[in-house]
């Protein structure tokens, strides 16, 4: 889940830009918490680690596993909808109290503890 | 606005529902619930009534309920259902058809779901309390429903109690027992999933392209390990998972070894997994010398107490890398030095350490490791065996067969796994320092959270562990009851296999430790796909749980009033 920002030509910016756009919302979709906070961190902190790149083959060489992974997230994201468990305690912060509207929640599988 | 209009919406809500009509209220806030006294002008529903013939179905989605906890929401809500049942007068503007409702909702009134708790000195902090069970919560949204033969007046108001109960918030605990196995990450299981669709193939076959797919995604996989650990592809064994590999070593180099009846002498430390020291009493059996080396009381081994172990008939020294329970990270090269100097094989279990720390066999001059898949975020079920070539390791295999794995372990290989397990691996090394980076800083965050609570002392040696795996004693707490209260954390005191006994873990017996402050130990295991979030809940939940246990325990009264503990004579019974 990596790939860089800058780039020589401002058109080849704008994909960058449109590929972590694309990145960050696609990774979003992971219904499983520890999944979806990781993509979204991993792929800001890979976009800020690799900002200064200028060599446009290194550019490219990122943009194409940039993208890649933007495929393999797709296909996860996707598993991940299918098979969802019950949310964690923690989503929604410290309390555990879960104050964003996510609409309606089917998830209600069982933890087997009692 | 008047508490009859409310009244008057809800069954209003509860009729529409029973006539079967379909209404879906998509904004009906929270004010609504929480307000007894006074209730919203308006309440902001959109009705949207579709087709007569539709069965009793509210579709409520009620977005910002959850600002509310989950016994105060019940309470509000029941206390609502029992108030629409007051003897109220509609307005005119409600039709009169609708006030029939009103009395027959009547006999739910007077039942309360959630029982007060009563406040005394250990109170545990509702914010982060133990959730509310769920079945508990729909068990009394159907009594009340079930209470007056006809549903269907009540049911929605129990309807949505089911639901607010439900989206109140997750009920899964949080995840920090990595030791014991880690979840597998998604781009590990895109590698295996063609391998589990069309990729089927047998990798052993020679003849067809089936096979030949298969073998090159195995080969390629045995790749990825080797250079994880600095290795030679041809070094690698697949095997079942460490435990495998474990046995595979200590017993396949001593049986190899002590056949011609002069090296019958194995050394251990006491504080190596089970899998090891039950391969030596195994070994003991069969007429084998053991030595198990004492750790110091910061769970290191002496290496001068090595040196002097060593003997001219030593076959094998088996040193793991880092310690399951305490972390601890053992010096793997000095080690490595002594055994090569001595010409003693040098096998270490280093299941924790693969992928977690750097690990390279040709600078530690480690012979044998045993690597497991499923603590590096790979599948379960696959491990392996770094067994050297040069100068050669011979082993007595234990499985014997078709001669797969040079012989050494027969039997198909999983190619799905094996994929798995490669792919890990290459994001293991690919994220290393990235991973190590960010556990560092969680494990920091931990540590801190957890040693400024008062009587807590970190086992192990506070320099030379890995910070994904911190075991701290809560002193005067008993570690199970601890584990008890911390329902929502997914924790353990010692290793997953000794889980099930209540026997103090012998790791920390070892290092010296009484069997009380064994008793109150807790590891707490950082991982790759832990937030901030998490480690923040769980210092709050631990620092609140551990204060409430203390107030119940006699003995936490003791020192509050300065007695020395070791002072007082328990009477026997």
């Amino acid at each position: 889940m990596s790939a860089l920002q800058t780039a020589a030509r401002p058109e080849s910016a704008q994909k960058v830009l449109s590929l972590y756009r694309q990145l960050l919302r696609q990774g979003n979709q992971f219904a499983a918490y520890n999944f979806r906070e990781y993509a979204k961190r991993r792929t800001r902190d890979a976009f800020r680690e690799n900002k200064s790149v200028e060599d446009p083959r290194r550019i490219q060489e990122l943009m194409q596993k940039g993208l890649q992974d933007l495929q393999m997230l797709k296909r996860q994201t996707m598993i991940s909808q299918f098979y969802q468990q019950d949310r964690l305690v923690v989503e929604g912060g410290i309390s555990g109290k879960d104050q964003e509207g996510h609409g309606e929640i089917t998830r209600q599988k069982d933890t087997g503890w009692d | 606005m008047s508490m009859s209009s409310v009244a008057g919406r809800i069954t209003l809500l509860s009729i529409i529902s029973s006539s079967g009509a379909r209404v879906s209220c998509s904004s009906l806030t929270t004010a609504s619930y929480s307000s007894h006294a006074r209730m919203p002008s308006t309440l902001p529903c959109t009705l949207s009534v579709s087709g007569s013939d539709m069965r009793p179905l509210i579709g409520f989605t009620v977005s910002s309920i959850m600002a509310a906890r989950a016994p105060s929401v019940l309470k509000q809500a029941s206390r609502l259902a029992s108030k629409s049942s007051l003897p109220a007068t509609p307005r005119p503007s409600v039709p009169a058809l609708l006030r029939v409702a009103a009395p027959s909702a009547r006999s739910s009134c007077g039942r309360s779901y959630v029982t007060e708790t009563r406040r005394d000195n250990a109170q545990v902090q509702v914010e982060t309390a133990i959730r509310l069970d769920r079945k508990e919560l729909e068990r009394s949204g159907l009594t009340v429903s079930g209470q007056d033969g006809s549903t269907t007046h009540v049911s929605p108001m129990a309807d949505v109690l089911r639901r607010a109960t439900v989206m109140d918030e997750g009920q899964r605990p949080i995840y920090l027992d990595m030791q014991a196995t880690t979840p597998l990450d998604p781009r590990v299981l895109d590698a295996m999933l063609p391998y589990y669709t069309g990729v089927f193939g047998n990798p052993h076959s020679r003849t067809h392209a089936y096979g030949w797919e298969s073998e090159k995604a195995v080969e390629e996989a045995r790749e990825h390990i080797a250079t994880l650990i600095g290795a030679d592809s041809k070094e690698i064994i697949f095997t079942s998972g460490a435990t495998e590999s474990n046995n595979m070593s200590i017993k396949g180099v001593a049986r190899f070894f002590g056949r011609s009846g002069k090296k019958k002498h194995i050394i251990t430390s006491q504080t190596e997994h089970k899998c090891v020291l039950d391969s030596c009493r195994h070994l003991q059996d069969e007429g084998f010398e053991v030595t198990y080396l004492p750790v110091n009381n910061k769970g290191l081994i002496d290496l001068e107490q090595l040196k002097a172990a060593i003997r001219p008939e030593t076959a094998l020294v088996s040193i793991m890398a880092v310690n399951n329970e305490i972390g601890v990270i053992q010096p793997l090269e000095e080690i490595g030095k002594i055994c090569r100097e001595n010409k003693v094989f040098f096998h270490t279990d280093a299941a924790q350490a693969v992928g977690k720390i750097p690990m390279d066999v040709n600078a530690m001059n480690i012979d044998l490791m045993s690597i497991s898949s499923h603590k590096i975020y790979g599948p379960k079920g696959i491990g392996a065996c770094y067994v050297r070539r040069r100068p050669r390791v011979r082993l007595d295999p234990i499985i014997s067969g078709g001669g797969q794995e040079r012989g050494l372990r027969s039997g198909t290989l999983a190619p799905a796994l094996v994929v798995g397990f490669g792919e890990a691996c290459r994001i293991a090394k690919q994220e290393l320092e990235y991973d190590s980076k960010r556990i560092k800083f969680l494990s920091d965050r931990l540590l801190n959270g957890l040693l400024a609570m008062e009587h807590t002392q970190q086992n192990g040696d506070p320099e030379h562990f890995y910070p994904g795996c911190v075991n701290v004693s809560f002193a005067y707490v008993e570690g199970e009851s601890l584990l008890m209260a911390l329902k929502d954390v997914a924790l353990s005191s010692g290793s997953a296999c000794t889980s099930a006994s209540l026997e103090p873990s012998y790791v920390l017996r070892a290092l010296g430790n009484s069997d009380e402050s064994a008793h109150s130990s807790i590891r707490f295991g950082i991982g790759r796909f832990t937030t901030e979030q998490e480690i923040d809940y769980v210092l709050k939940a631990v620092t609140e749980r551990v204060g409430f246990l203390r107030e119940l325990s006699p003995l936490w009264e003791l020192v509050q009033e300065g007695v020395d503990l070791n002072t007082i004579e328990w009477t026997q019974h």
